[in-house]
């Protein structure tokens, strides 16, 4: 019978070990993984702790992309929740969706001088698909009063 | 007219998948055979009515009748015929249309090719899978309906299919992937059918395996295939990004992996039962939630169709009916089948144990990372979102693979039962030698430089190719000779030699794709050039060019290999006239060592454009190893003994039926 509950050991000790093997993976990897997310507003107002990766979303600022004069792939424009705007800077192509006037959202983080350097702009894949973080930002906006807004 | 033609045609595959579900079911209970024989042409009625619906919906696109709203919203005059067909499945109301001919199919082929299965199993698993496809029929028909007409003001013109799917990848993604996803529902039927009758013997693994296998190889081609299209067809060079969508198709798979395994230990050695049933359970649902999570664009990613929260809730139900029921029914009837055979902890029982608790583990870990904004959310209120990124699901997931990398060939060779940890010792050691040696000699000749993760992914590549190399020459070493020895091993051996050598294709691929890939970001003026390694890239500038249904800026790069001329890529704009939408098309140049990638960014001041180039060495490989494991998984369905006659299987089952009778051995 000794077989027998040397298995039974086995397959516990196994489980035992496999679940300490995870939750110590995840809280080790949750721990650097997140990326929070703040809206335009939060960020004006220095909500956002310093040198950290978040992201940010909301619409591109009409007549806000500037490319020409600057160094290499650069590009910049203001991420705005209609309430405040983040200068964003980034380098490397653009998303084919990236327009004026439409949701952007950004991975970054907010540099010395104030600008949002961002890492990686994510591209949005349907004409009509507005993802989570830009309503958010939007959705924040409209919930607030004028006055917080024309600060 | 034909329209509604199909959608009777779904209409009437309803009703025969409601009479499937009930009618063979009530058969077993009142030992009815007639009832019980129903279920085979129910389910050719299914199928042929679930074809004539889908070949209506493509005779929509075909024809341009956008009266149809789903075609009005996905096609277009202009667009190139192969791709109003593939256009079928473009959107939300037509991937469902396949997914359930899917269900249909899958249920007709189990009805087809199960011969040898008692008939009142068969009436059991196939009114199941009627369930299955009675809930998603309605969910169809009633919150989705791909025939839904726009009577009164029919559009002169259609919105067109959003350009990422005009694409030869969204042709061959989708279904592969369904397949694979609808595939699940068959062992997940027979887990049902197996809880149900109490009876879970070596005989039920044996006609859950091939199943298993080819539904696993359908995913696998599946992912694969998506993980190229986003490669090549999002444009910027990336091949995994740990989105949630494909999160959630990987879920499944890694379920499914250990299923497949855990199904071998319970064929062979008639233990792990009820841990193999709740396997297949898993994997279905998994596969049901990926279904959910996407449909219901309750996260932020590639394949969010327009909300719709309706649907969502309706999905919601069918998910949770389907592991509640089940989980319902494994606690009451899990406890009475038991595995009684013994087995040692050098076993390779033990190993696949192992190797399915890595792979669970991996999949609970993936699971919490994909759902972690959502549950965040709900705690925290809409505005605090967060987001998961790959440094979380890299730092779970790769150790896990690691250690799954350095058991699976300790567990490929250990033997069934008992495997002495000389034999082991004797077996491996040279190999575990070789292996960390060469790990470590190779690169460092190769590169001149240390570099941890690439020497342990060429170590653990080279413990799984010397421990395959290895075991087949012991097995062929008392054979006359050793092509005989190579004739006599069995094709379900080769299929699992064939998958993890794939597994050891795609951990170099990863590794050397990750560490050694060079990717620039550059203005190019026409003319400008950049030197990216051995390769230089010249831009020569951009010209317009007319498509079918599309303007295209058509960049044309020349590379020069060592100063001499090479190749040219020809990387595109493309704009299309019908929504005036934006497509970048990158150019590849496929190689088996590596890939050359151009794409154009946008253009800026003077004819110069932002262009991403990139060397990619070893990338081809992620894609070769997986459908080397794909092939693998293939290979071992066509082993003999899943087409042995009723006799063979009989003894066999008499000998694994530990359900009933302990082993002699355990005596």
């Amino acid at each position: 019978m000794l077989a027998h509950r040397q298995q039974k050991l086995a397959v516990v000790l196994f489980i035992v070990l496999g679940s300490a093997l995870a939750v110590g993976l995840v809280l080790f990897a949750l721990d650097e993984g997140i990326n929070v997310f703040f809206t335009p507003t939060e960020v004006a107002e220095g909500a956002v702790p310093g040198n950290q990766n978040f992201r940010i979303g909301g619409m591109v600022k009409m007549g806000s992309v500037v490319k020409d004069g600057l160094e290499g792939a650069e590009v910049n424009f203001m991420a705005t929740d209609f309430c405040n705007d983040v200068l964003v800077s980034y380098s490397g192509p653009l998303p084919d969706l990236f327009r004026e006037g439409q949701g952007v959202v950004a991975d970054g983080f907010i540099d010395d001088s104030g600008t949002f350097q961002a890492n990686q702009i994510l591209a949005k894949h349907d004409e009509n698909y507005m993802s989570a973080e830009v309503k958010a930002s939007l959705d924040a906006a409209d919930g607030r009063d004028v006055e917080v807004c024309s600060q | 007219m034909i329209p509604e033609l199909g959608n009777f045609a779904l209409v009437l595959a309803l009703s025969l998948s409601l009479l499937l579900g009930v009618l063979p079911m009530l058969g077993v209970y009142r030992n009815n055979h007639l009832l019980m024989s129903l279920s085979r042409p129910l389910c050719a009625g299914i199928w042929v009515f679930m074809l004539v619906s889908f070949g209506c919906l493509a005779h929509a696109f075909l024809t341009d009748d956008f009266s149809v709203a789903y075609v009005a919203r996905n096609s277009n005059t202009l667009l190139p015929e192969i791709y109003k067909f593939t256009a079928v499945w473009g959107g939300h109301e037509g991937s469902l249309l396949l997914w359930v001919l899917m269900v249909a199919s899958w249920t007709y082929a189990v009805s087809l090719f199960s011969r040898n299965l008692p008939l009142d199993i068969l009436a059991r698993v196939l009114s199941v899978m009627g369930i299955i496809s009675v809930s998603f029929l309605l969910f169809m028909l009633l919150t989705s309906n791909p025939f839904d007409r726009l009577m009164l003001n029919t559009p002169s013109e259609g919105t067109d299919l959003n350009p990422l799917l005009q694409d030869f990848g969204l042709i061959v993604h989708p279904p592969f992937l369904y397949m694979g996803y609808v595939g699940f529902s068959v062992a997940y039927s027979f887990a049902i059918a197996a809880l149900l009758t109490g009876k879970l013997d070596g005989a039920w693994a044996r006609w859950t395996r091939p199943w298993t296998n080819l539904a696993w190889a359908f995913l696998t081609i599946g992912i694969a295939l998506g993980s190229w299209w986003a490669y090549y067809e999002l444009g910027w060079g990336g091949w995994w990004f740990w989105d949630p969508t494909e999160n959630v198709a990987f879920m499944p798979w890694l379920v499914g992996t250990a299923l497949i395994h855990s199904l071998a230990v319970t064929e062979k050695r008639g233990v792990f039962k009820s841990w193999t049933v709740l396997l297949a359970i898993a994997a279905f649902s998994l596969s049901l939630l990926g279904t959910f999570i996407i449909r219901s664009g309750l996260i932020t990613s590639v394949h969010a169709f327009a909300v719709d929260p309706e649907r969502g809730m309706v999905l919601l139900t069918i998910l949770l009916i389907v592991i509640g029921a089940s989980l319902f029914l494994y606690a009451l009837r899990a406890p009475v089948v038991k595995g009684t055979a013994s087995y040692t902890i050098t076993s390779r029982e033990v190993f696949l144990l192992i190797n399915n608790i890595l792979l669970v583990v991996s999949t609970a870990g993936i699971l919490l990372g994909t759902l972690y904004p959502l549950i965040h959310e709900a705690i925290n209120g809409e505005s605090n979102m967060v987001s998961v990124g790959p440094p979380y699901f890299n730092t779970i997931f790769l150790p896990l693979m690691a250690l799954l990398t350095v058991f699976l060939t300790i567990g490929s060779i250990a033997r069934w039962k008992n495997t002495s940890v000389d034999y082991l010792k004797n077996q491996l050691f040279k190999v575990a030698i070789a292996s960390v040696v060469l790990g470590i000699i190779v690169p460092l000749a190769v590169t001149g430089e240390v570099n941890v993760a690439i020497m342990l992914a060429v170590a653990l590549a080279l413990w799984i190719v010397l421990g395959i190399a290895r075991d087949i020459w012991e097995k062929t070493s008392n054979k006359v000779s050793r092509i005989n020895g190579l004739k006599s091993l069995s094709l379900s051996y080769y299929g699992m030699q064939i998958a993890h050598l794939g597994m050891a294709v795609i951990i170099l691929g990863i590794c050397l794709t990750s560490h050694y890939s060079i990717e620039r970001d550059v203005r190019l003026a026409p003319g400008e050039s950049i030197e990216i390694g051995k390769y230089e890239f010249v831009f020569e500038g951009v010209t317009r060019q007319p498509g079918p249904n599309y303007e295209a800026d058509a960049g044309e790069v020349s590379v020069l290999r060592n100063g001499e001329a090479y190749l040219t890529l020809y990387p595109e704009k493309r704009s299309y006239f019908a929504t005036g939408s934006v497509q970048t098309e990158a150019d590849i140049d496929v190689g088996f060592f590596r890939d050359l990638f151009a794409a154009l960014g946008d253009p800026r001041a003077d004819g110069a454009w932002v262009v991403r180039l990139h060397v990619k060495p070893f990338v081809f490989w992620i894609w070769l190893g997986a459908f080397l494991m794909a092939g693998g998984g293939v290979t071992a369905i066509l082993d003999k003994r899943y087409r042995v006659r009723q006799q063979r299987t009989e003894h066999v089952e008499s000998v694994s039926q530990a359900g009933d009778l302990p082993l002699p051995e355990n005596a």
